[in-house]
């Protein structure tokens, strides 16, 4: 049992004593971080991990907005490492990626990171060496802002992740020779039949042709699966019940960080009203939400005010239901909530496959609307959409009771009409930014392409190796637009430089530093060039950037022209 | 360059092979993956036949280039001699994202030692039917033709049914091979297997064989017992 609680209400002696001991307005800290391999027992057996001082996950590191921060990193491992500090604006050279930033960390060898941090709110740090990102190697990041604006009486981190049995360079490995390796609820001929019964003969075997055709699986939500995964909250699995203590009446700030190599979370609180104030580490208009999807990498910042002795669950579905991660709020660390019903996947559907059909004259791919209208499209299964796959679900839960060990995966309980997941739409800059007006200097299309059945990913059909970098003008605002022409979620992550999302708040566009491109969609962002150097531009999901979902982005200083 | 006459010869192909490969090496940097999986590894007989049968595969190399080996036979206990057994050593080239080109040399050791070049196409075509076809080419300019069909159905997670068709052709009569021209050999059945693991599946399954030669004209029915593995 264990709690996290770093709000300065809650402990105002340590900020008191940490403000006086630093003269003057500029703070400078020097932190260390040694990264080494530590065996721990997560699921039953003992499994290598690769950890920040030897901490799953790594210990949260609390940073001041303006403070000049220096970190030695120290490599225990005998493999080079390194440590990216993720949604930080920072000189390149500190950015952390080897081969783009620096060139890693050799073992034995100490490297200085030191910056000054310019922004304030919730971030993380993982690994960008090989798979170190997936065993184990990411921590919080929270940095105070110079003047508080949302004083909270609890302060927490909720860290997702995903935890693998598998080694991950087998599981790329298993990917790459079949790549439905995990995939256990796929449709069966049960399913076929019960289409037939519920949505008629030929509806269903058009159905299956036209998947057929494509050669895809409308329940290939995720590459990594439950299969493979335990889901964590904080580092503990849901069997270890990790717990957030609250007195009723309090109000709290709970920071939700995914920090999961590929897995998508659907989070809820079921009985408690949601109010989201920060994407990104970006404030942002506040909305009340019963539930919103995380995506890799994302960060979400959520105040709630539980008014009664009553304990909640914080329930993070995986996006596949092929599991859960799950903590609990309460007031005791004896009162226990009720372990909510995980609910059926919502399956892909033909319509957001438009994308795969791009050279199929019978299938054109549908003109997307920008992803302020993507509320016809949300995950709920109620939606309006007219696709008769988007009732597929209903059939398809035994599957899904059958393959799963969660008995409950199909005992569904009725889903409550006014479920109002978070919109992308939805997300309001609390600060307009006048920069974004007026046509941008550079407009790039990006493709997200790939090849599921290889396992193979890529920007416009090029991976990594085989790339060019993008080479844009220091000072320009580049308007990237991501058409996601694969069936899967990409969530799009660029080093350095913010990404405005155009979801028609013009000036009010939030700013990400992952923008998730959902399948078949077209999604454009403002990206102000502003910050000098090579960066690293790629999708989050670990085992696509290691595929080649990857590339680098050069913003070059102008030559002088006499 | 070398989908030409060249290539028909036999020691020519494993020239290009090898010349493929190399050129393969020099371009590539990208992780080397090796596939080896064991489709078939069973006994398959009725009341007169007792057979073991392999149907092998291992691949090596990266996402477009791989050298793909291929060996497939049977081996009768009571008879103590192999019906058929050969090795195809292949250059696969990724054509397509569903798709393979493939050439290079195939070695028969039984029942005759032969000598072919290779050229074929392996992947998967719409509707998620897994084809493996292939043409053979002798020194002498006799053409024979192997396609190979298959598909899988989910009756559960685990379980699943493989209907699976084998058809060999020959475009001439081989008088020493004793190969007649047409279908030289048919074979339709399915193999019902267990996932234990994805690369652990052992199976049962039914296969109907019909064999034309220049010498005689047979077929029979078979249960098959089997194991599927991969890694």
């Amino acid at each position: 049992m264990q709690y996290w609680d770093f709000s300065p209400a809650r402990c105002p002696a340590v900020w008191l004593l940490l403000a006086s001991l630093v003269p003057g307005i500029t703070q400078a800290d020097v932190y260390r971080l040694s990264i080494s391999e530590k065996s721990i027992n997560l699921i039953g057996e003992t499994q290598p991990a690769v950890l920040a001082d030897e901490a799953l996950p790594a210990p949260t590191l609390h940073w001041r907005e303006g403070e000049e921060v220096t970190l030695h990193v120290t490599n225990l491992l005998n493999e080079p490492t390194s440590i990216h500090w993720h949604g930080i604006i920072l000189p390149y050279q500190m950015d952390g990626v080897p081969g783009i930033s620096f060139d890693g960390i050799e073992p034995g060898q100490t490297f200085t990171y030191q910056f000054k941090v310019k922004q304030s709110g919730t971030y993380w740090y993982h690994g960008h060496s090989g798979m170190q990102e997936q065993q184990g190697l990411f921590g919080a990041l929270i940095i105070a802002p110079q003047q508080e604006q949302q004083t909270v009486d609890r302060d927490y981190v909720v860290m997702l992740s995903d935890w693998p049995r598998a080694d991950p360079e087998r599981t790329m490995a298993r990917l790459k020779k079949q790549s439905d390796y995990y995939n256990f609820q796929k449709r069966t001929v049960g399913n076929f039949f019960a289409d037939i019964r519920r949505l008629g003969f030929w509806e269903t075997v058009s159905d299956r042709l036209a998947w057929g055709e494509m050669r895809m699986e409308p329940t290939d939500l995720a590459d990594v699966t439950g299969a493979n995964y335990r889901f964590l909250i904080n580092g503990q699995t849901a069997e270890a019940k990790p717990l957030y203590l609250f007195k009723p009446g309090e109000k709290l700030r709970l920071r939700f960080i995914n920090a999961s190599a590929m897995t998508h979370f659907d989070v809820r609180l079921p009985g408690l009203k949601m109010t989201v104030i920060a994407a990104d580490g970006q404030p942002v208009e506040p909305v009340d939400v019963e539930e919103f999807r995380i995506a890799v990498a994302e960060t979400y910042d959520v105040l709630v005010q539980p008014q009664t002795e009553q304990a909640y669950s914080i329930f993070a579905e995986a996006m596949d239901r092929s599991g859960y991660a799950n903590a609990t709020l309460t007031p005791r660390a004896g009162l226990q909530a009720a372990l909510p019903a995980m609910r059926p996947m919502t399956l892909l559907t033909l319509a957001e496959m438009g994308g795969e059909h791009a050279g199929h004259a019978a299938h054109q791919a549908p003109v997307l609307p920008p992803v302020g209208a993507e509320n016809s499209h949300a995950h709920t299964e109620h939606s309006a959409a007219p696709d008769p796959t988007m009732t597929e679900h209903a059939g398809h839960q035994h599957a899904t009771a059958e393959t799963l060990a969660i008995e409950h995966a199909g005992h569904d309980t009725p889903r409550a009409d006014t479920a109002k997941p978070l919109s992308y739409s939805q997300l309001i800059a609390e600060q307009p930014n006048h920069a974004l007006m007026g046509p941008p200097d550079r407009e790039i299309t990006l493709r997200l392409t790939g090849n599921m059945q290889r396992y193979i990913w890529s920007f416009d059909d090029t991976k990594y190796a085989d790339a060019e970098p993008i080479r844009v003008k220091f000072g320009e605002r580049i308007r990237f637009t991501y058409v996601n022409e694969t069936m899967m979620n990409h969530p799009i992550h660029i080093h350095g430089l913010w990404q405005y999302l155009d979801n028609g708040n013009g000036m009010y566009n939030p700013k990400k530093h992952v923008i998730n491109v959902k399948p078949g969609q077209t999604v454009s962002v403002d990206v102000p060039a502003d910050a000098e150097g090579e960066w690293a531009f790629h999708c989050h999901l670990l085992y696509h950037m290691d595929t080649g979902m990857f590339r680098k982005l050069i913003v070059e200083r102008a030559e002088h022209v006499h | 360059m070398c989908i030409s006459k060249f290539v028909l010869n036999p020691r020519n192909a494993w020239f290009c092979l090898a010349l493929f490969c190399a050129t393969a090496a020099a371009h590539d940097t990208a992780t080397i993956f090796n596939h080896f999986k064991a489709d078939r590894l069973e006994y398959e007989g009725n009341q007169g036949l007792h057979l073991f049968k392999w149907d092998v595969q291992n691949w090596t190399g990266t996402d477009e280039n791989k050298l793909w080996l291929k060996s497939e036979g049977d081996y009768s206990a009571d008879q103590n001699i192999f019906g058929r057994a050969d090795l195809q050593v292949l250059y696969s080239r990724n054509i397509d994202t569903f798709w393979d080109f493939q050439i290079g040399a195939r070695r028969a050791i039984e029942p005759e030692r032969t000598f072919d070049a290779v050229i074929g196409f392996q992947g998967l075509a719409p509707y998620f039917i897994e084809v493996d076809s292939a043409m053979f080419i002798n020194e002498k300019g006799n053409v024979l033709g192997r396609l190979t069909l298959g598909y899988e159905m989910l009756l559960t997670q685990r379980l699943i049914l493989q209907p699976r068709v084998e058809v060999n052709v020959a475009a001439q009569d081989i008088q020493n091979r004793g190969v007649k021209s047409g279908v030289t050999e048919f074979e339709a059945g399915f193999r019902l297997r267990y996932e234990v693991e994805r690369e652990f599946a052992p199976y049962v399954g039914m296969d109907y064989v019909e064999e034309a030669s220049l010498r005689e004209h047979q077929h029979s029915l078979r249960g098959v017992v089997g194991v599927r593995i991969w890694y």
